[in-house]
């Protein structure tokens, strides 16, 4: 455990090291803004709560959340430090674990950041404050589920620029899944089972539950399953591209 | 003497090529282990396998007595490595990254102040503390990775050309601290820079392609050349010809090389192998009326034994 806190926080302060990390955290605010107020019709719908800001976190993530992960191993590869870190007395496990966590915490810094948002909306009506403090779990979770894939991306290769464009790629796949557009092409020719198989995949639907407010655990498990399952394979790329310096 | 380390068969494949071919060596305390060879040789790829970077193709190294593997964390508590280029976290100041170094390695909060400040003014880092690692000149980043490297007193030091970019003042700076290292440890260097190996190593191993083709003392080394055993007589420019003649029909005599001085004329008269000319050519010395002025014997040359050790077409 303290192999994984050593890890994070070098990992955490590296984030704000840079002025990246500013720059990185208005963007993020600007476009969930945007997003809330403007394509969200935020005032023209008239209610008290945060439905449409939640709404657009998964398309948002889409582009915002491979950003942050894109660095995670990447960088090390092409400085080389990935060797210092891998002949230090702690578990490779460890290292993907603490890197991961270091990124969900800055994820979860700028989610936060977004509080003026719920201000507003404390501010204008009476919203549930509960459904909204599960939508910002959720969204962390989903932000998480994200993340993971985004670590197994860098860890790919020593160019940040690929492992964001892979990031994103293989994060539209799990959202994508879940569109009507997409779904629409195989209706009519695919049984029902897998359809809802297909839908079952996606970040979509297993977003829409938790956007409202409501826990299920199969959206947990699904959520959590998904991060379990991409760590697992960044560090089995990280043991694997070894040999390619 | 205590065995720190020992390397048996290590065989590295990166695909069809072979870059290391059956390494083997044992590090004892209080040894330097020069490990020397042409670049492209295979040393910090051996390197890399002793500290448990990368799997060896076959054969194992132990530290300590454990297994070196990529998943054996606890065996690398015992090694300090400072990698090829000496690389860090460029975007730390040296005492951030000395403090995330020393809770790596499993130092409690309370020591890690003194244990920290202790390396650092053992490299002299005291000047750039709080300084940006990346903006650190060569001499202090390569310093600040032996800082590193150092810190949690490991039993063995596995240094990739500690000296490699460093100017003569940073070279000389840091053979010094490694020497002062070395006490209580098995130190093992890698380095293409011949003068590192007298000054410094206890022992020496050559490699080649992979290979180990020489493994000892500098001085045991040094026997291996053609210039072992030979004289050196700097005379007269105008009686370097006669004397050189006279010379070449004494028994036991290979070679003779000439370089110009001046006034004066260097030949250095090489031996046949296993041929002693040292007394021969101090009794021709004595009786004829030669003005030399400086008769010298040679111990042999490492860059002689290593040319030939490695270049291509042997030899
Ligand atoms: N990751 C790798 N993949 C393929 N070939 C490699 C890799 N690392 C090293 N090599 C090759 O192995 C040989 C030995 O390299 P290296 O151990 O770095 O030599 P040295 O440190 O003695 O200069 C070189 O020919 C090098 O090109
Ligand atoms: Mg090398």
């Amino acid at each position: 455990m303290s192999h994984v806190w050593t890890i994070f926080r070098r990992e955490l302060t590296a984030y704000f090291m840079t002025p990246v990390a500013y720059v990185y955290l208005t963007i993020f605010l600007v476009m969930q803004g945007l997003f809330t107020f403007n394509l969200g019709q935020f005032y023209v719908r008239e209610q008290a709560d945060l439905a449409a800001f939640f709404a657009y976190h998964p398309r948002l993530y889409l582009f915002l959340i491979p950003a942050i992960s894109m660095r995670l191993w990447a960088e090390e590869r092409k400085t080389g430090t990935i060797e210092l870190l891998l002949t230090l007395p702690i578990p490779v496990g460890a290292v993907v674990t603490g890197k991961y966590l270091a990124a969900v915490a800055f994820t979860a810094f700028a989610l936060v950041l977004t509080f003026p948002i719920w201000i507003t909306v404390n501010w204008l009506g009476n919203p549930d404050n509960g459904v909204i403090a599960v939508g910002y779990f959720g969204s962390l979770l989903m932000a998480g589920a994200y993340l993971a894939i985004g670590s197994a991306m860098s860890a790919l290769t020593k160019n940040q620029v690929v492992a964001f464009i892979l990031g994103v790629s293989l994060c539209f796949l799990f959202v994508a899944a879940g569109m009507p557009m997409v779904l629409n092409v195989f209706e009519g020719w695919l049984p029902a089972t897998v359809m809802s198989a297909i839908a079952n995949l996606s970040f979509l639907t297993h977003f829409s539950n938790l956007q409202k407010g409501v826990i299920s655990l199969a959206d947990m498990i699904y959520f959590v399953g998904v991060i379990l399952m991409w760590l697992w394979a960044t560090r089995l790329i990280v043991e694997t591209k070894r040999e390619s310096g | 003497m205590f065995v720190l380390m020992e390397a048996r068969g290590l065989h590295k494949n990166f695909g069809t090529f072979e870059a290391v071919r059956g390494i083997d060596l044992t590090l004892k305390k209080g040894e330097v282990l020069g490990f020397l060879g042409p670049n492209g040789a295979g040393k910090t790829t051996t390197m890399k396998m002793l500290t448990g970077f990368l799997a060896p193709s076959s054969g194992s190294a132990t530290i300590c007595g454990q297994l070196v593997t990529t998943g054996n964390y606890k065996a690398r508590s015992k090694v300090g490595y400072l990698p090829e280029g000496a690389p860090l976290y460029g975007d730390m100041t040296t005492r951030s990254f000395l403090r995330f170094m020393a809770s790596a390695h499993g130092i409690a909060q309370e020591e890690a102040y003194q244990i920290v400040e202790s390396a650092a003014s053992a490299v002299h880092l005291e000047n750039v503390m709080e300084q940006r690692v990346e903006t650190l000149s060569k001499g202090y980043t390569r310093r600040v990775g032996l800082a590193a490297a150092i810190m949690h007193s490991p039993d063995v030091l596995i240094l990739d050309e500690p000296t490699d970019g460093l100017d003569p003042n940073q070279k000389h700076e840091v053979r010094r601290l490694i020497q002062a290292m070395s006490v209580d440890r098995g130190i093992i260097i890698s380095t293409h820079i011949l003068e590192e190996v007298d000054a410094l190593c206890t022992r020496a191993v050559i490699i080649n392609k992979g290979q180990i083709v020489a493994d000892g003392t500098p001085s045991q080394l040094k026997v291996m050349s053609r210039y072992c055993n030979a004289v050196t007589l700097v005379v007269l420019t105008e009686e370097a010809e006669k004397i050189a003649s006279a010379v070449r029909r004494v028994g036991g005599v290979r070679e003779i090389e000439a370089a110009n001085e001046g006034t004066y004329v260097r030949l250095t008269i090489l031996a046949q192998d296993d041929v002693d000319i040292v007394d021969s050519i101090n009794d021709i010395a004595g009786l004829s009326n030669w003005n030399i002025q400086q008769f010298s014997v040679e111990t042999g040359r490492l860059d002689d034994v290593f040319g030939r050790l490695t270049n291509d077409g042997g030899y």
